[in-house]
């Protein structure tokens, strides 16, 4: 059983269906990777998965537990942790900030889930009260990422993490990112850097206008030759 | 000798007609201001019926204060106003949360264009002004009692020995004083409290703030509360320091925007900077300088005129005009807010 699963979802905007029966899961300490051309709908179905979008059929689990008819407040407090693409840091305030308002849900003292992640993220621990407006691209994505997790989720959703990072920025967020699996959190993400991304996935969903291509483990798909030619250029 | 005193009486002056009425005056307008900016940070629209939450907190002030007198009941040199104060502030709590619960919800439900926000607030706001002026009526009213002067003129004049007075009245300590704490505790609550990171955080980031768990319900009604504390207390103020009539207030709205603005709108240090520009540019411009130039030029050169150089009727105009350059030439205002 998955820790969050999304079966057979139909859905969109409001016009044309985006997701046209897709189905997306990850477990818990694996690493899922949404790969696939421009339009394929690999924002719309994580969307989807968190309740931003509505859906005309199809459910959302978490666990044994449907999601279907919550709201994305309600699935944050199950558990369900998501990093958008962009705007994903509180601009005015401190890192430190930044990272309380992660734990907002949370009643306990969370002071060592923020000296976690300055472990985790060195450099935000000396720039711990600057404003994260004032960051580096690279850096916000650590605000955001560190943000995420000070809610201890089960489910760490990323919607392309390395977008606008430089390539040694990027290297170092897969890397941290490992690490963020080694200890039981399930991530599922979507990237543009699909070769890279698949190099670090346990399991690879290929989508193609709404609909999954081809799932398999993302070294399989790597090695794939279709999957090659056709989504990651030779 | 003569020079320096007469050096010092230009400077009483100054700190007299100008100093203290723009300290008190900037409070004032500092703190309507911030309501308006946090209306505009957090709800995210011009909110005009702000001026008339103020008459209406005053008006139940004032007419708590009458209540009160008549009982005999008072605060010595303090004005009994102080008393009702925290009646008006609950009655302006109900009534910008009805009007939020039965107005802007269903705005905020159908995600309305802050326009739309901007001209159902008008309609709150003439709304608010007809009950304001159907309960106390719309002449002046003045409900000041206890002592009128920290320093008068005259006891300033016999201890100094100076031919200018200086004045403080009771109404200008108590604005400065109280707004003084008032932002004081503002800011410590924003900054500081797990509710006001929410506020800040819901302000800077709406979509992020819903994903991290804030209740939006919660900081919406919070917004107004505080909003309705802020208003009564600055309308009761300057009713105590002026006197209460409904169109003031009404016409309030325009330095108090202006402050806003001025100081970069949905930031609440820029409100405090702005109330103060805006008050201080408005005394400046209409002081009539005549006297202070006595002092300073030799009698040769006095002036003949008023050296004043607008008249007081145009007031307004000042805060208009510097909202006008502040928008042509900063729009963000002087502490980067948002760009309206």
């Amino acid at each position: 059983m998955s820790v969050l699963s999304g079966r057979d979802m139909v859905g969109g905007y409001g016009g044309a269906d985006i997701l046209k029966g897709c189905s997306i899961e990850v477990d818990e300490g694996e690493i899922a990777v949404i790969v696939g051309p421009n339009g394929a709908g690999k924002s719309t179905a994580m969307k989807a998965l968190l309740g931003l979008l509505p859906l005309k059929q199809g459910s959302v689990w978490f666990r044994d537990r449907e999601l279907t008819d919550l709201n994305p407040q309600q699935r944050i407090a199950a558990g369900i942790a998501f990093v958008p693409q962009t705007d994903n840091v509180f601009t005015s305030m401190t890192v430190r900030e930044n990272l309380e308002m992660g734990a907002f849900l949370r009643n306990d003292d969370f002071s060592d889930s923020i000296e976690q992640i300055f472990e985790l993220f060195p450099a935000l621990a000396d720039k711990h009260a600057q404003l994260a407006g004032e960051l580096s691209g690279g850096q916000r994505q650590q605000v955001a990422v560190g943000r995420a997790l000070m809610a201890q989720p089960t489910v760490l959703m990323l919607d392309e993490p390395t977008a606008g990072v430089s390539p040694i920025v990027m290297d170092e967020l897969f890397e941290r990112i490992l690490e963020v699996r080694r200890s039981g959190v399930a991530i599922l993400m979507v990237e543009q850097n699909a070769r890279q991304a698949l190099s670090i996935a346990d399991r690879g969903y290929v989508l193609v206008i709404g609909e999954n291509r081809y799932t398999d483990s993302g070294k399989a798909l790597l090695a794939n030759t279709e999957v090659r030619r056709a989504f990651l250029g030779g | 000798m003569d020079a320096i005193t007469d050096l010092i009486n230009a400077l009483v002056l100054l700190l007299n007609y100008v100093v203290v009425p723009g300290l008190s005056y900037g409070s004032q307008l500092a703190l309507g201001a911030l309501g308006i900016t946090l209306v505009f940070g957090i709800l995210r629209f011009a909110n005009f019926a702000h001026g008339d939450s103020m008459a209406f907190g005053t008006m139940v002030t004032i007419l708590v204060t009458w209540w009160l007198q008549a009982r005999g009941i008072n605060l010595g040199p303090l004005p009994t106003a102080l008393l009702a104060v925290p009646v008006g502030i609950v009655f302006t709590i109900v009534l910008l949360v009805a009007t939020d619960r039965f107005v802007y919800r269903y705005y905020r439900r159908q995600k309305a264009a802050p326009v739309t926000f901007m001209i159902a607030s008008m309609g709150v706001m003439f709304m608010t002004n007809g009950i304001v002026r159907f309960v106390i009526g719309p002449n002046d009213q003045r409900f000041l009692d206890g002592e009128r002067f920290i320093i008068s003129a005259r006891e300033f004049k016999a201890s100094t020995g100076l031919s200018e007075g200086l004045s403080i009245k009771v109404s200008q300590g108590l604005t400065i004083v109280i707004a003084v704490l008032l932002v004081a505790v503002l800011f410590w609550f924003l900054q500081k409290t797990r509710t006001g990171k929410a506020m800040r955080a819901y302000s800077d980031n709406e979509d992020l703030a819903l994903l991290s768990g804030v209740d939006p319900d919660r900081v919406v009604l919070i917004t107004w509360i505080i909003t309705a504390i802020l208003a009564t207390i600055a309308g009761a103020l300057y009713g105590l320091d002026k006197s209460f009539k409904p169109f003031t207030y009404l016409q309030l709205l325009l330095p108090m925007f202006a402050a806003a603005i001025v100081g970069g709108i949905g930031n609440p240090i820029g409100a405090i900077v702005g109330g103060y520009v805006i008050a201080f540019s408005e005394v400046m411009v209409t002081y009539a300088y005549k006297k202070v130039f006595i002092y300073l030029l030799p009698q040769s050169l006095e002036p003949e005129g008023l050296l004043q150089l607008l008249s007081t009727d145009y007031k307004f105009a000042v805060s208009f005009v510097i909202l006008v350059l502040v928008l042509l030439l900063r729009p963000t205002g002087i502490l980067r807010g948002k760009v309206l």
